[in-house]
């Protein structure tokens, strides 16, 4: 296998830890649905929690992606 | 046709250096849009607050919240000691927001999406952090890395992690920005590129674009308060060791 095959399967490889973002943010939102529809006053105060934790969460995939970007062009 | 990552390319834009102890310092397009970012922040809180009125227009009202936002969130987060670090978080705050906001007018450049700018700022932030902490604490600072009652046995495991942790906060925060602010404009210009080269059917990607653009105004400020509000959580590590 030469090595541009091998990075380009290697990037492939490196987005499957997109996967994780992606459980973490369907619980995320799905815990933030079913606390508003229980309590719909708390709503402003939890979606601030939630919109923290979403960025915080989407980096964590981000990360993913820059080493498979970094796979595809830096090296 | 430029590839996508075209965008990010950093290019002088005056072609004669300014040479300071043997380097060579060039006027970047980065540099460029730093000075715009301090520029129009400036002008943003200036104009705003020009007629100092007590019911606000639309104006000085935007200034307000914004300012507003900020000392909820350092309340919130630090308390009354964080009154005099203020200033420190608001400016971090509005360059934050303006470098990210100013990538997204068209021919823009975003000079967050450079990790060298992000872990510059983080890295700022870590060292004045720690300089705060040995200040307000000295040598007690370091029962930081060891809390009270922790049981005997997981000390090394968990003295080792606490430190380790430490030390990866410029990173992480630094690569949160920088990540979310290219993989936002790599994936606008991936799909600016499927419109052109997809002939009629480019209206889907346009569409999507469309949506993608409000989506990344909406990140542009989220990431903004988020970097801002780990500062926060840093700073009342440091203000109030636990």
């Amino acid at each position: 296998m030469d090595l541009a095959a091998a990075k380009m399967i290697g990037a492939g490889l490196a987005m499957i830890g997109v996967a994780g973002a992606g459980i973490g943010l369907g619980m995320l939102f799905s815990s933030f649905v079913n606390g508003v529809s229980r309590n719909p006053s708390a709503a402003p105060h939890v979606r601030v929690m939630t919109m923290v934790g979403f960025a915080v969460i989407e980096a964590m995939g981000l990360f993913a992606l820059i080493i498979a970007l970094v796979l595809l062009f830096v090296m | 046709m430029s590839g996508p990552l075209h965008q990010f390319e950093v290019k002088p834009l005056i072609n004669t250096p300014m040479t300071i102890g043997g380097y060579d310092f060039y006027f970047t397009n980065s540099s460029l849009f730093m000075v715009l970012a301090v520029l129009v922040s400036v002008l943003f809180v200036r104009f705003g607050m020009r007629s100092k009125s007590l019911i606000p227009g639309r104006m000085q009202s935007m200034v307000e919240l914004t300012h507003d936002m900020v000392a909820n969130l350092m309340k919130e987060n630090i308390g009354d000691e964080g009154k005099k670090y203020f200033p420190f978080i608001f400016t971090l705050f509005i360059f934050v927001l303006f470098g990210n906001l100013l990538g997204m007018v068209p021919y823009g450049f975003t000079f967050t999406s450079h990790i060298i700018v992000t872990f510059a700022l983080a890295f700022f932030i870590f060292v004045t952090v720690t300089i705060i902490a040995f200040v307000k604490h000295g040598t007690h600072f370091f029962r930081f890395f060891l809390p009270e009652g922790i049981p005997f046995y997981i000390i090394p495991i968990f003295v080792p992690i606490e430190i380790i942790s430490y030390f990866t906060r410029p990173i992480s925060l630094s690569v949160r920005l920088f990540a979310n602010m290219l993989a936002g404009h790599t994936l606008i210009k991936v799909m600016a590129i499927f419109t052109i080269s997809m002939g009629a059917l480019g209206i889907l990607p346009l569409l999507f674009n469309t949506l993608m653009i409000g989506f990344e105004i909406f990140v542009a400020v989220l990431q903004a308060y988020i970097f801002t509000l780990l500062s926060c959580l840093y700073l009342n590590d440091a203000v109030h060791m636990h």
